[in-house]
């Protein structure tokens, strides 16, 4: 029934996403309430829906600054860069390098990161649409992950350039509906139950009678400390009220160290866990202004101030959101502890309800989350992709005729979906993050710098993005691909952006001080154009 | 006694010509004479300052919790409302006071926008 539900939902979302319109019709003016929620729409992706709420479930408090930086990066964008980016008529990225430093071979360079920083963004997307495809079918994971990365990217190949505001800003509502009204019956089970303990000092045991199905084999740790082998596809079952043991290896927090912050994922050393939270911080701070599809959207502002106005009302509409998976992720605690033990943190959100709550209730509820998901996954992948091939067929590659923009959505698309076949084991937050430490490290320090500081020389530019990104990109590479690292080494690579960021600034202000003969020498001119305020037309 | 009569006062019709002096800073600023990049500066400098304030207020706010927690553990485990403190700042306080930040941030920069325009439209 969920299944048929979720076909049923997922076909007319799919639908809805196709409806097409030239571009024009969404950059005409768009006013800011609905402008916020076509941009909230696209930016919650499968790592807001599902991801969040399956790392506050394995390891509690410390990963909920996630969300907060996922929503604070608006801020950032705000304070930084909104107006004066819609007041530069910069389209993407690389439109704004040519217009603010008037350098051919950075805006090549700026393409390949919009194009690096895509792909490494639809990896967790991919992860997501094959996970909810085996929670909700059973089928297997690759599977879920080819089925929808060909059903997007024959969307975005064959259905034309973009969606209408109107759609992306109704993807908005969906999701947001879809996880609150569960949410509600939710809370109101837990209180019926008397309000079990999220995080018993003894112990966690089972709330109902519960068969785990590992699919990988396991050592399990009884609490008393004897432990048993589970060979691979065997089935346990647990009684109601028996003793949840811990899987060996698994990185899942218990008891205080679920519960409060520290240094749960370290060892107990402080100081890494303290870098770690700091250098999450400063990615999800900083990396939001620099997700291409992102900035693609605030074209559609009438002016400086609209733009500025659309931020706040993105900011107040994304945190609204996230006061939700933290929720899902708190109660998966009580009712689907399983997850933890069989690695599937990630779908807390759509097994949630079904367990939690009886009969066809549950089974109804966890349709609508599936289909909230599915929203997720299809907005934000359609998003980018389109974003990706679009550069690719105009900057990088192409020409821009319509047909390179499909063949080049077919080649972009595939990238992803081979290495998201080859992510299984990954957290969708956590590969989300790595994007994040990525444009922070490349991207902030150029918008940041260009709008605000008149010496900034595209020599200075190009320098602080190679090596900022460049280090950043390759932190990212040895932790997915790489040897397993551990200790110091291990909390550097795994969280970059605490050294990537600082290094990226510094380059780029030294190189362009280096440089100072090639500041643009009509660079007053276009701090004017960025910074005057919008009725005076300059 | 007889009241005072009304003050005699001139009437004319609307500025039918907007100001002169506008048109000479709009010109300043346009040719980026030394005046007019003088007044760009400045704005910058002023925009720059605000937003700088309020990420100050960001970084403190929120960027001091992970030092408190380490340095305090006792904070992070008292529970005002029935919460563990962390969940409650993190898991509901912290958005209300990105937006409040980001609605003081929009209000004070349209004023100093007003406030420049004021100043190029008089003079």
């Amino acid at each position: 029934m969920v299944t048929v539900a979720t076909v049923i939902i997922g076909a007319y979302g799919l639908r809805m996403a196709r409806t097409t319109s030239d571009f024009l019709v969404a950059s005409r003016e768009v006013s800011p309430a609905w402008n916020a929620a076509a941009i909230s729409g696209e930016y919650l992706s499968a790592a807001s829906f599902l991801g969040v709420a399956g790392l506050v479930l394995k390891q509690g408090v410390d990963v909920l600054w996630y969300p907060v930086g996922f929503a604070a990066g608006y801020l950032a964008l705000l304070l930084f860069v909104s107006a004066p980016l819609r007041r530069s008529r910069a389209f993407t990225l690389p439109d704004f390098c040519e217009l603010r430093l008037g350098s051919a071979r950075l805006r090549k360079l700026a393409t390949l990161f919009v194009i690096l920083i895509g792909w490494l963004y639809l990896v967790p997307q991919l992860q997501g649409a094959g996970l909810t495809l085996r929670t909700v079918t059973g089928g297997p994971y690759p599977v879920g992950v080819l089925l929808v990365g060909l059903v997007v990217i024959a969307n975005v190949a064959l259905g034309g350039m973009r969606s209408i505001t109107f759609v992306q800003a109704f993807q908005y509502w969906l999701k947001l509906t879809a996880l609150a009204v569960p949410i509600i019956f939710l809370v109101l089970h837990w209180q019926a139950d008397g309000r079990p303990q999220l995080a018993p000092p003894a112990g966690q045991t089972f709330a109902h009678a519960t068969t785990v199905e590992f699919d990988h084999s396991a050592t399990l740790v009884r609490p008393d400390g004897s432990t048993v082998d589970v060979p691979a596809h065997t089935s346990m079952a647990f009684p109601a009220g028996a003793p949840i043991p811990q899987v060996r290896g698994a990185d899942v927090s218990t008891g205080a160290d679920w519960l409060l912050p520290g240094a749960t994922e370290h060892g107990g050393r402080r100081d890494r866990g303290l870098f770690n939270a700091y250098s999450l911080i400063l990615a999800t701070f900083l990396g939001t202004m620099g997700l291409p599809h992102v900035l693609v959207r605030f074209y559609t502002n009438r002016d400086g101030a609209a733009a500025r106005r659309t931020t706040l009302v993105v900011l107040g509409l994304v945190g609204l959101f996230y006061l939700l998976p933290t929720l899902y992720g708190v109660l998966g605690r009580v009712y689907t502890p399983r997850l933890l033990m069989t690695g599937d943190t990630d779908a807390v959100v759509l097994v949630l309800p079904g367990a939690a709550l009886p009969g066809l209730t549950g089974q109804l509820l966890g349709a609508l989350v599936a289909a909230g998901a599915f929203a997720a996954f299809l907005s934000t992948s359609s998003g980018l992709l389109t974003s990706v091939a679009g550069v690719l067929s105009t900057d990088l590659l192409g020409r821009g005729s319509v047909r390179d923009f499909r063949v080049y959505a077919v080649l972009a698309g595939l990238v992803p979906v081979a290495l998201a076949l080859r992510a299984d084991g990954l957290d969708v937050s956590q590969v989300v993050g790595l994007a994040f430490a990525v444009a922070a490290s490349s991207f902030c320090p150029l918008l940041v710098l260009g709008i605000w500081w008149r010496g900034l020389t595209s020599v200075g530019a190009a320098a602080g993005v190679t090596v900022g990104g460049g280090a950043a990109l390759a932190a990212v590479i040895t932790t997915v691909a790489g040897p397993r690292l551990s200790g110091w080494p291990a909390v550097l690579v795994g969280q970059p952006a605490a050294w990537s960021v600082p290094l990226a600034f510094l380059v780029m202000v030294s190189v362009s001080l280096l440089t100072r003969r090639r500041v643009p020498v009509d660079v007053g001119l276009t701090m004017l154009r960025l910074h005057a305020p919008d009725p005076l037309r300059l | 006694m007889p009241a005072e009569p009304p003050k005699r006062v001139r009437v004319v019709l609307a500025d039918a010509a907007p100001p002169r002096g506008g048109d000479h800073t709009r010109t300043e600023l346009e040719e980026q004479t030394g005046i007019g990049e003088a007044l760009v500066k400045g704005l910058v400098r002023t925009q720059l300052s605000l937003a700088l304030r309020c990420a100050a207020v960001v970084a403190v706010g929120l960027g001091s919790l992970p030092l408190l927690f380490t340095v305090a553990p006792s904070v992070a485990g008292t529970r005002p409302f029935g919460v563990v403190l962390p969940w409650l700042l993190l898991g509901v306080a912290a958005y209300p006071f990105l937006f409040g930040v980001g609605w003081a941030y929009t209000h004070l920069v349209e004023r100093n926008e007003r406030d420049f325009t004021d100043l190029v439209e008089k003079h």
